[in-house]
């Protein structure tokens, strides 16, 4: 009793195999049959335990209307905490395709240690019965997938078999898969070594996904489970006194973790661990497709659905007298990084749009983002004007913008926001870009943003690593944050952003937003924007549209930014940008806990899959190209999984403030290191489990009775009200 | 214009919303505030208060958005505060004066609030002290809870100014005599007031009793007894005239050394292990004085580590804990970043906010506190030892780790009047100086005593809810107590293995928030208060978020599920629904700001407030910032 209790309530998301056999490994993403009150039992019972504690201590019947108020209360306090993070519950569930943790992926893989020093992993998390089931069918699946994988070379094949049979253990520390997943190599005793406790022996697979080690002979079972799409590089190195285990490499993760492991020479050469992971780990480097092609899972819901240019226009009142939803770019060659719908002023013909992309770095004309239900201020997005030492001018772009001026009566001017540094903006222009200038274009306001560009991003999360991880300095822990430069660069995001929303919503003037290329920085402004002016963003389906329309649609690069399967690790085109842009949201989630309907797993899952090649959703640079690797026939999107456990991923303490703009404080006294707030997760999920159980139990007797007097009486049968709970 | 009324560019006319202090239900309010509405502003005294000096035609400025505003009134100084009364009042709105302060009105500085008062010369900020040859422009006043005040003195009457100027230098700044403090005449014209049911308050520790109750409550009765040896001050003027001390303890002992030297109980744990504190005797030269004190004191170490007591560990927390200078030091600086004059000061502040948080050194010093109590913590419930704290009168950081150690040991003291009997045990009967440490009598040459020692107490227990303070409040704690402690953090040297263990074993169990409960204190784990720190400062403030709607939406869902259960029990089966009366915070929580209700709303316009600051420079990365960040295709063009 008490230890699958205290496991519900303080168990990580990975932290181990409940008993013998592979069920402690990952749950499938997908949760078939009854999944959420599988996994939400052991809360209960936790509940359950802690509740009846607290009543002995008080002395009150904690269903009481007494006990139950404190218990609310005292759940209302503990919510309400500093970690007012707390409030972003969501349900860690054991293997959701949780790949690791948090932060910028500070925390770990398995969930096994967290950054902040604590171990959160420590208990088995209740794993759900189906749970096993779906993994027993698995692992026979996987059985035939390796007889076929080794066709042709029965020797190795039976030996592997053979190893298997063998090896008890190995079998025990074998890897749980998904559909499509197969296995490419087995290690035993092999040695992690690990930064928090230090060494640990156990079997290694590797898959065309993962790379699974996991120690039965701990209590609780020590795992680590990380996808390969995570590996920025591998290395060899050297391993001093670690038995007979002479080899040694090193992994360098994309969500700052470095992983080392050592294991014997003569397994290596046979298995060849240090092969096998580079050529998994980058696939697109070994002529080889992204696993997201390969996985098979099935969802209820299709995530490819979820987003659709014409019905989110429509909600935003479009197309109206001044803007059209135009098809120009259904074959992209307008512009070829931009979606195939597209918003552009009524009156500029198509002839004007080709002068007016030619003007415009790789053709990313002036396009429309956003506008305000009431004003008709426009929030519109474009690259930087082609206007070169010379200042080349051109008459169709001047003209363009005075019409997005004038398709708003309430201003006489126009704001243009370059998120650049002033000074790189004018060195730009030496180079054949630029900014446009007051002569040019008089009715525009040009405001530069003084962004810093994607090497300073990367290089400030690269120390952002140094400190974090695997240890904190805690002595200079402060000016270790600040040496980073990492919270000033969210702070300058936020109030770019902020200036924009006030000059949309006090000012009603509309504004245009542009960087160099317009895929990066002012991917980051226009969706931040619009987060803090449409509360529908702040849903869990309008946040998936934002991500779908402002950044995938209109050409972030993701494969590029990320290196999906590249082993380019040192590529200058790398940069956490996306990862900022969700850290801003984060931040904005902190100060208002209760405008946004997603919690904070959700952001964390969203960036875990930024890096897994799991699904679909963040794989190419475009969406021409994503069409051209059929991306959305032959993968899964993110958004399938998400969409079908919303629960997961709720925020129970949303407040729907429709039309309200919020300006979140853009002070570094308010800004804060995203660090995993795990232990008030559970407890808070416990609670909630425990309310919503509650409530539940009530509504259905009283529906009972309702049902009963009906039968009685004449009055209607329908329920009552559903109560809107924490759900 | 010589009226009172509105100036200024701001645009806006609405006045500043009062800011707050703690708790009057509104009904109680609605009644003030109509006296308040009748026209002009009238100085409420407080019984026994009197009005010194005061000026009129005194402009408050508001300072918001960098742009300047402010506000005609009255300036005048009693023998208790220093008020400014406007006529903003009137516009007072409802949703904003649910809290008010019933004795400090939102322009209300008592004397002791005041930290520092600077007159502005020709656009120079200087300090004020004694006399003046000179009479300033404006007034700026730097309160103690960090509230910063700027009176404009221009349109004054220079008479006025002169005596309204020296009126406040004199009455917070010259040397007091106690029984001239303002509590005194208060307490004489308002006698009637005494606590009405003696088991709804705090335990005083003034009697006997009291002291018997609380060995009765923590079962410390068994092995220790309080004594009365000190009654009349007879023995020692600092020592409270009851205590506690071992039992097998001789009384005759307790007046050898002035009550030094003598192991009084604090408080026992369920395991019966006891927390002792102990001040130490006078260092001595003379070898004869020494033996008589060494013997004296193995009588007494005789006596408590005899069984049935456990063993002892001394903790001197003289020489191997914080001084009381550093504390001071640090919190000097700390409350710097606070005092902010106006928006730009902010922001020039912000910029540099984590270098200078750090290097006041204030959040360290509250962790080595918090690190402290887990440490004695780990010796009284995992060692079962009994801990013994040294200190020179063991009156200042004996009082801060003992009642740390009770807030996570005990959840007694986690309750509203355990807390406050805890502080009264402690603090009060402790016999902290709070009259040297705060120095309420100004004199000067005392200023090296002025320590602010209970201040590392609040913060410790960081909770912006103290108002909300129920009868059971562990969770508020649980902020700051959480459960993990690094491996990584800390010099390994100095935290055993066992206690590393006994932190790790604590942490793994789910926590329960009415037994023991730790802090974290991993460097990222110890947060500035902003409700308490930040609460007055505007650019702060994040209009419609912070926990208030949190707060309501949990009320709400409270409410349904009562009200689902009220249906239940009444077996009531209408369907006319569980139409939600949304809590009347819910509706106005988007208006409030993430200061509720600790400050009211003090920005007037939703306008977003943006940081004016310049970005610092990059240094290494000057190079990168050069790089081409994309590149630009001159082919196409």
């Amino acid at each position: 009793m008490d230890r699958p209790a205290a496991a519900a309530a303080a168990g990580g998301e990975g932290g181990g195999g409940l008993g013998p056999g592979p069920a402690g490994g990952r749950r499938p993403p997908r949760v078939v049959g009854a999944p959420a009150a599988g996994s939400r039992q052991p809360s209960v019972e936790t509940l359950d335990r802690r509740r009846e504690g607290w009543a002995a201590d008080a002395g009150l019947d904690p269903w009481s209307r007494q006990g139950l108020w404190d218990r609310l209360v005292e759940l209302s306090h503990g919510i309400l905490g500093v970690q007012i993070g707390a409030v972003w519950a969501g349900e860690t569930k054991l293997g959701a395709p949780r790949l690791q943790l948090p932060f910028p992926g500070l925390a770990q893989g398995t969930g096994t240690f967290s950054l902040w020093g604590g171990r959160i992993g420590k208990f088995n998390s209740g794993v759900p019965i189906h749970a096993e089931v779906f993994n027993n069918n698995n692992k026979n699946n996987n059985k035939v997938e390796i007889q076929e994988e080794h066709k042709g070379y029965p020797s190795e094949a039976e030996a592997d078999q053979a190893l298997r049979d063998g090896n008890k253990l190995a079998q025990m520390e074998e890897a749980p898969l998904f559909p499509g997943e197969s296995i490419k190599a087995i290690v035993k005793d092999v040695m992690y070594i690990c930064p928090f406790v230090g060494a640990v022996s156990g079997t290694l697979t590797v898959t065309d996904f993962k790379m699974y080690f996991k120690n039965v002979e701990r209590d609780p079972h020590f795992i680590l489970d990380v996808p390969l799409g995570v590996i920025s590089r591998v290395e060899k190195i050297g391993v001093q006194s670690h038995g007979d285990n002479s080899c040694g490499i090193e992994i360098m993760c994309k969500d700052m973790r470095n992983l080392r492991l050592a294991y014997k020479q003569e397994e290596q050469s046979k298995l060849g661990i240090f092969e096998n992971l580079n050529k998994h780990a980058f696939p697109l480097s070994n002529g080889q497709t992204l696993f997201a092609f390969n996985y098979k899972e099935k969802f209820p819901v299709n995530g490819w659905k979820i987003y659709d240019p014409v019905s989110e226009y429509k909600r935003q009142g479009l197309p109206n007298e001044s803007w059209k939803i135009s098809k120009v770019n259904s074959n992209y060659e307008l512009c070829d990084t931009y979606p195939a719908i597209i918003v552009v002023p009524t009156s500029v013909k198509d002839d004007d749009l080709s002068k007016v992309a030619a003007f415009r770095a790789k053709g990313r004309i002036p396009v429309l983002s956003w506008i305000h239900p009431e004003s008709q201020a426009t929030i519109t997005r474009c690259s930087q004007p082609l206007v070169g030492p010379n200042d080349k001018r051109c008459k169709e772009d001047e003209k363009y913008l005075q019409t997005i001026m004038d398709a708003n009566a309430q201003a006489h001017k126009l704001i243009i926001f370059d998120a650049r540094q002033n000074k790189v903006a004018s060195t730009n222009k030496a180079k054949g870009g630029g900014y446009e200038s007051e002569t040019a274009y008089p009715n525009a306001e040009l405001v530069f943003l003084e962004i810093h560009n994607i090497h300073v991003m990367r290089e400030s999360l690269r120390k952002l690593k140094e400190i974090a991880y695997p240890a904190i300095e805690e002595a200079r822990w402060l000016s270790n944050v600040d040496g980073t430069h990492w919270l000033e660069y969210i702070r300058m995001l936020l109030a770019g952003a902020v200036r924009i929303a006030d000059k949309i919503e006090s000012g009603k003037t509309s504004v245009v937003v542009h960087c160099s290329d317009g895929w990066d920085r002012t991917s980051q402004l226009t969706s931040l924007a619009m987060l803090m002016l449409d509360s529908y963003y702040r849903t869990i389906k309008g946040f998936e549209a934002l991500i779908e329309k402002e950044w995938i649609s209109f050409g972030h690069r993701f494969a590029l930014r990320v290196g999906h399967g590249s082993d380019h690790h040192a590529d200058a085109d790398r940069s956490p940008i996306f990862l900022q842009f969700i850290d801003c949201v984060w931040q904005m989630t902190r100060q208002f806990p209760s405008a946004f309907e997603f919690n904070e797993l959700f952001l964390i899952t969203i960036l875990d899959h930024l890096y897994s090649c799991l699904f679909g959703t963040f794989l190419c640079n475009c969406e021409q190209q994503r069409l051209k690797e059929d991306v959305y026939t032959k993968t899964i999107s993110l958004w399938s999984y998400v969409n079908s456990q919303l629960d997961e991923f709720s925020n129970p303490f949303f407040v729907n403030y429709e039309n309200h703009v919020l300006y979140p404080v853009t002070s570094l006294s308010h800004l804060e290191l995203w660090t995993p707030i795990h232990q008030n997760l559970k407890e808070l999920l416990a609670v909630r489990a425990e309310l919503q159980k509650r409530v539940e139990d009530l509504q259905r007797e009283v529906a009972a009775r309702a049902s009963a007097s009906s039968e009685r009486g004449s009055s209607p049968s329908h329920s009552v009200t559903p109560v809107h709970t924490s759900v | 214009m010589l009226g009172k009324g509105v100036v200024g560019g701001g645009g806006g006319t609405k006045a500043p919303k009062p800011s707050f202090v703690s708790y009057v239900r509104p009904e109680e309010i609605h009644t003030n505030e109509k006296e308040v509405t009748e026209k002009e502003v009238t100085l409420h005294l407080l019984p026994g208060e009197q009005l010194l000096c005061e000026a009129s035609t005194v402009l408050k400025c508001v300072q918001e958005d960098s742009c300047q505003r402010g506000i005609y009134g009255r300036l005048v100084c009693t023998d208790f505060k220093i008020a400014f009364l406007g006529d903003d009042e009137s516009a007072l709105d409802n949703d904003e004066t649910q809290f008010k302060n019933k004795v400090i009105g939102e322009n209300d500085i008592t004397l002791h609030c005041v930290d520092q008062i600077y007159g502005v010369f020709d656009e120079k900020k200087k300090t004020l002290f004694g006399q003046l040859k000179k009479y300033p422009e404006k007034l700026i006043i730097h309160c103690k809870d960090l509230r910063v005040f700027h009176f404009c003195l221009r349109y004054t009457k220079e008479e006025e100014v002169k005596r309204i100027v020296s009126g406040i230098i004199h009455h917070t700044q010259a040397p007091k005599l106690l029984k001239r403090l303002f509590l005194f005449s208060y307490a004489t014209a308002a006698q009637n007031h005494t606590a009405t049911d003696p088991k709804n308050h705090a335990v005083m520790f003034d009697t006997l009793q009291d002291w018997c109750w609380e060995l009765e409550r923590t079962k410390g009765n068994m092995k220790y007894k309080a004594v009365s040896v000190n009654e009349g001050y007879k023995v020692c003027e600092r020592l409270p005239a009851y205590f506690v001390v071992p039992t097998p303890l001789p009384e005759e002992d307790v007046p050898r050394f002035h009550g030094h030297g003598i192991p009084i109980w604090c408080w026992s744990c369920h395991s019966g292990c006891a927390l002792l504190k102990m001040s130490a005797l006078p260092k001595e030269q003379d070898d004869g004085v020494l033996q008589i004190q060494k013997n004296f004191l193995d009588g007494i170490y005789k006596t408590i580590h005899r069984p049935p007591y456990e063993i002892v560990k001394t903790e001197d927390l003289s020489s191997n804990f914080l001084s009381l200078q550093e504390i001071q030091t640090a919190y000097s600086k700390f409350k710097q970043l606070f005092l902010i004059d106006n928006s730009t000061e902010f922001w020039d502040t912000d910029i540099k906010w984590f270098s200078l948080l750090e290097s006041s050194s204030w959040l360290d010093i509250i962790r080595r506190c918090l690190k402290k109590a887990i440490e004695i913590i780990e010796c009284l419930e995992a060692q079962n030892m009994n801990v013994l704290l040294l200190e020179e009168n063991a009156s200042d950081l004996c009082c801060l780790v003992s009642s740390l150690v009770q807030v996570m040991m005990d959840p007694h003291c986690r309750t509203r009047f355990g807390f406050q009997s805890l502080v009264q045990k402690e603090w009060i009967m402790g016999g902290h100086c709070f009259l040297d440490r705060c120095n309420h009598l100004r004199q000067s040459d005392k200023e090296e005593h002025q320590r602010q020692l209970s201040l590392p107490l609040t913060q410790s227990k960081s909770s912006p809810k103290r108002g909300f303070f129920r009868e059971e409040t562990d969770h508020l704690i649980k902020n700051l107590l959480g459960k993990r402690i690094s491996k990584l953090i800390n010099s390994s040297e100095e935290l055993q293995d066992n206690f590393r263990e006994f932190y790790d074993s604590w942490r793994s169990k789910p926590p329960n928030y009415h037994g023991l409960l730790l802090p974290h204190i991993e460097g990222p784990e110890i947060k500035v208060w902003a409700q308490r720190y930040l609460r007055w400062i505007p650019e702060a403030q994040i209009l419609g978020g912070g926990r208030v709607a949190t707060l309501s939406k949990l009320l709400e869902t409270m409410e349904e599920v009562q009200r689902l259960q009220e249906k239940i029990e009444e077996r009531h089966h209408s369907q006319e629904a569980l139409q939600a009366e949304a809590a009347l915070l819910l509706r106005t929580s988007a208006r409030l700001s993430s200061l509720f209700p600790f400050a009211l709303l003090q920005r007037h316009s939703s306008k977003p407030v943006l940081p004016t600051s310049g970005w610092k420079a990059l240094g290494d990365e000057e190079d990168l910032a050069k790089r081409e960040d994309e590149f630009v295709d001159l082919g196409d063009v």
